[in-house]
């Protein structure tokens, strides 16, 4: 499962583009009262040379009598548009009346969706050849049997809306002919619509859950429980790493709607469940009540005496020798700097960050006495469903699991903690359904964080100003070592930084973990939000000791990538022209070289590879009592071909936003080994009036295949706005969150 | 015993008198549109109006809302209709869509006091609302797009 996991989430494991190689993973079955069901199981090569079930990528569409057509998404919708952009590729292949379209959300079921999990910016990269292609097919399959009725070739037939047409211009629904293509055999391989035929990818679409979400209809998990459900809340360790001694429950069971109070037991890594009391009522607001009046006498762990302050010390000490892993090196960085007499030395660092999705966490759980069935806003239904066969002992096929819509997911919910711990509270209930609340304070204080780090760069520039050697050290409680023991922990920590394509015949990266008590996970594009931060500001410096300008200072360097590790995605090679076409891209829209700024303004620039995909981000900024103002920001981006343009600017707004909001404000600070923050009082997300007045966003669409979107706008949004900062302010900026004061 | 009336339908409520509306909303009437961010008042996630006013359901115990009129996104239009959703669909300002019931009972009452609002008017009025997803610009556009709506019915 962590392999699975880990080639979700890394996209430099993602070997090839999927296709469908072998007819026989493609089905097409009929259904009762003559309709036809498509389905299909994409292996990857490694997965059929070892004939392993874990297969990647599937396409569910029903076609009913009465032309009713669905598409089953086996990815989970948490506002990154999937439902739409996944149906929008079979609808576009299929010619389907896009306005007809019904959207399934697939239970979890591995065995037949396959690999269901949700991160990594994958969804659209990893669907793009094999949703076609099963599509396309069953096309064909339509064709066919509507060749017999009509008697004419296919040649002479087309597809539209739904139905077959002939030269006449007589036509039959696809639902009509499902009986008839449900006999028949889908083609070996089918020639997919070149991107000029396109009437649906490429152009503007609204969200398919849009029109549920203005009405108030659209259920998130914590609408999803049935009526007769109890509520619980749960009191967990406010320390990483302690126990409970023991409890009193006395007062809380004086509440009036509390119905039962017991312990649970934590859940270890990776699951990484805490002890806790739960109270059960039957409604929120009073088992929150009686969950106030709880006593509980905690006992601390090993983690009691960690704080902030002595992790910054660590990580500083950390990053001030060399590395313990040496992430990757060429040339000889040490013996240049050694020799130098002018090295540019600068260290940066971020805090442990939260997730804070809108809908906070939350699972509800019904066991039965022999199986469990559980409705949950969950990115990784497969994880979810093993981790609770693993900690209740209930055999997965006796584990039903609905993926419900989510409330935000930005990486927070991957991680199998919530539903395994709703598990365990279910299996205490035996015939009761029971929804496990989590109020904003326990999402806070109970978050899987961005790691805190710190980057330290050394550098020599050559008599060009050009750098000459390159030293990056890093320092992070790494995010896999939550899982359990993580070795090379510092490749995906230093993703971004090790993998920069700024030439240098002298470079190396080193990374020192941090040992820490507080769990890590995976946040919207992760590794980068630290590292281009660190990265994209050092450039600057460099840039303006050589006396250049930012944005060519950085074409001129821009290169092969070089170094042996990290290994780079095989079928997906990083290209150095993409980055530059992006950094073209905003100094043309951004009209870098004469921007005609009010006084008072500034812009920086800054750029990143992420997800596969390439992004330059250029921020105008003024100041207003010590306060950044965004005026603009200007977005290029090459992530290939755009499914749904209107989607993916949304996405790449989002990222801007988020990015932002951390940038000026978001930080979680560790004392006595607890969470300092509790609510969105002193865990402040961005508001409406600190938003950028205006957003940019140009593509760059190579012909190529499709890669991430839901990330690649976060990472270069931080150092642009810090970069721009410099040229008001005169001071550097190397810390996040942005303190101007 | 309280009695609230929700969408112009008369509810009797035996809650405890501390109740937020939220949970009477969500877990008595079992309205689930209206939805919990932070339980004090600092998301805007629970806005609802009481007699067209925005208020945060979260912090308003039953006690202080028995006999009054009280209206959610459920109720905001009889057609799912509202210039507002009009708008929302129009500038496809959701992404998770997790805060927008607040947000749209936010904008709904900001409209009802100023038909025609700028950039400042509704930075003002709606940053009590949280959205994490990042769908602000859209949100000041569509809000403008429904008071071109509103001026046209």
């Amino acid at each position: 499962m962590r392999k699975e996991i880990l080639d979700t989430l890394y996209p430099n494991r993602v070997h090839e583009p999927y296709t469908i190689s072998r007819r026989h993973f493609l089905k097409i079955s009929a259904v009762a009262g003559g309709g036809l069901l498509l389905s299909t199981r994409v292996f990857s090569k490694a997965d059929v040379q070892s004939e392993d079930t874990d297969f990647l990528a599937n396409a569910f569409v029903k076609i009913e009598k009465d032309n009713t057509t669905t598409i089953t998404i086996a990815k989970s919708e948490m506002g990154q548009g999937v439902r739409t952009s996944l149906a929008l590729l079979i609808a576009e292949e299929l010619d389907l009346d896009w306005k007809a379209v019904k959207i399934k959300q697939a239970v979890n079921n591995p065995k037949k969706y396959g690999r269901q999990g949700t991160g990594g910016s994958g969804s659209v990269r990893d669907n793009w050849l094999p949703l076609r292609e099963s599509a396309g097919k069953l096309r064909q399959v339509l064709l066919q049997a509507a060749s017999k009725i009509f008697n004419q070739s296919v040649n002479n037939l087309k597809t539209e809306n739904g139905k077959v047409i002939d030269s006449k211009g007589n036509s039959l629904s696809y639902g009509e002919l499902a009986k008839d293509a449900a006999k028949l055999i889908p083609p070996d391989t089918v020639t997919l619509k070149s991107a000029k035929d396109f009437k649906l990818i490429g152009k503007e679409h609204t969200g398919v859950d849009v029109d549920d979400i203005v009405c108030g209809k659209a259920k998130y998990g914590i609408d999803s429980a049935p009526e007769n459900c109890v509520y619980a809340v749960v009191a967990r360790t406010p320390e990483f790493g302690a126990t409970i001694d023991s409890f009193d429950a006395t007062e809380c069971k004086k509440v009036k709607g509390v119905l039962k109070v017991f312990q649970i037991q934590a859940v270890a890594a990776p699951v990484n469940t805490k002890h806790g009391v739960v109270v059960i009522a039957n409604n929120t607001w009073s088992a929150m009540q009686g969950k106030s009046l709880l006593k509980i006498n905690w006992k601390s762990g090993n983690h009691a005496s960690e704080s902030s302050e002595d992790y910054r010390k660590t990580m500083l000490e950390n990053v001030s020798k060399p590395g313990i892993e040496l992430v990757n090196k060429q040339g000889d960085p040490d013996a240049v700097l050694k020799s130098s007499q002018s090295v540019i030395s600068a260290t940066y660092e971020v805090p442990f960050i939260a997730h804070s999705t809108m809908e906070p966490m939350n699972c509800t759980a019904l066991f039965d006495g022999e199986n469990i069935k559980i409705w949950a806003p969950t990115q990784f239904p497969n994880w979810a469903a093993s981790s609770v066969a693993g900690a209740t002992r209930v055999s997965e096929d006796k584990i039903e699991l609905y993926v419900t819509l989510m409330g935000g997911g930005f990486g927070r919910r991957i991680n199998p903690d919530v539903v395994t711990e709703a598990a365990l509270i279910a299996k205490e209930l035996p015939n009761q359904a029971v929804q496990v609340f989590w109020s904003r304070e326990d999402d806070i204080q109970n978050d899987f964080y961005r790691p805190p780090a710190v980057h330290r760069f050394d550098a020599t520039l050559d008599q060009d100003g050009n750098p000459h050697a390159f030293r990056h050290r890093l320092s992070t409680p790494a995010i896999n070592a939550t899982l359990g023991p993580a070795l090379n922990a510092g490749r995906g920590e230093a993703d971004g930084t090790a993998n920069m394509l700024y030439r240098c015949p002298n470079r190396s990266s080193e990374y020192t973990m941090l040992i820490s008590g507080v769990y890590r996970g995976w946040w919207r594009a992760v590794h980068t939000t630290h590292g281009t931060f660190a990265l994209e500001c050092f450039m600057d410096e460099l840039a303006e000791k050589a006396g250049e300008d930012e944005l060519d200072y950085r074409l001129n360097l821009i290169d092969e990538y070089t170094m042996e590790y990290p290994a780079q995605s095989e079928k997906f090679p990083i290209q150095n022209e993409r980055l530059k076409g992006v950094l073209k891209e905003v100094e043309k829209i951004s009209n870098w070289k004469n921007p005609k700024l009010p006084k008072g303004h500034a812009y920086g620039v800054a750029c990143a590879i992420d997800h596969l995909s390439y992004c330059a981000e250029v921020v105008e900024v003024s100041i207003e009592k010590d306060q950044p103002v965004i005026h603009n920001v200007y977005v290029a981006v090459d992530c290939g071909p755009v499914v749904n343009p209107n989607g993916a600017r949304a996405q790449l707004e989002g990222g801007v936003h988020q990015a932002l909001s951390v940038a000026l404000g978001e930080k979680i600070t560790i004392k006595d080994g607890k969470v300092q923050q509790s609510n969105f009082h002193d865990y402040q997300l961005l508001r409406i009036n600190q938003a950028p007045k205006n957003i940019k966003i140009s593509f760059v669409q190579t012909d190529t295949h499709p890669t991430g979107l839901g990330e690649p706008s976060v990472p270069p949004l931080a150092p642009a706005l810090a970069n721009a900062l410099y040229k008001l302010t005169g001071q550097r900026i190397r810390t996040l969150p942005i303190n101007l004061g | 015993m309280y009695k609230i009336t929700i969408n112009n339908i008369t509810h009797d409520i035996d809650a405890p008198a501390d109740m937020p509306l939220l949970w009477v909303i969500r877990d008595i009437v079992k309205l689930k549109g209206t939805k919990y961010g932070c339980g004090k008042a600092l998301c805007g996630a629970c806005t609802v109006h009481i007699d067209g006013k925005a208020v945060r359901s979260c912090s308003i115990p039953i006690s202080a809302a028995n006999n009054q009129k009280i209206t959610t996104i459920e109720g905001l239009s009889k057609n799912n209709n509202h210039p507002l959703q009009i708008a929302w669909r129009k500038e496809n300002v959701p992404q998770c869509g997790y805060c927008q019931s607040g947000q749209i009972m936010s904008a709904a009452a900001l409209l009802e006091s100023n038909k025609n609002p700028n950039d400042t008017d509704i930075d003002n009025a709606m940053s009590g609302n949280l959205c994490r997803c990042g769908t602000y610009l859209r949100i000041r556009k569509a809000i403008k797009t429904a008071a071109k709506i509103g001026e046209q019915s």
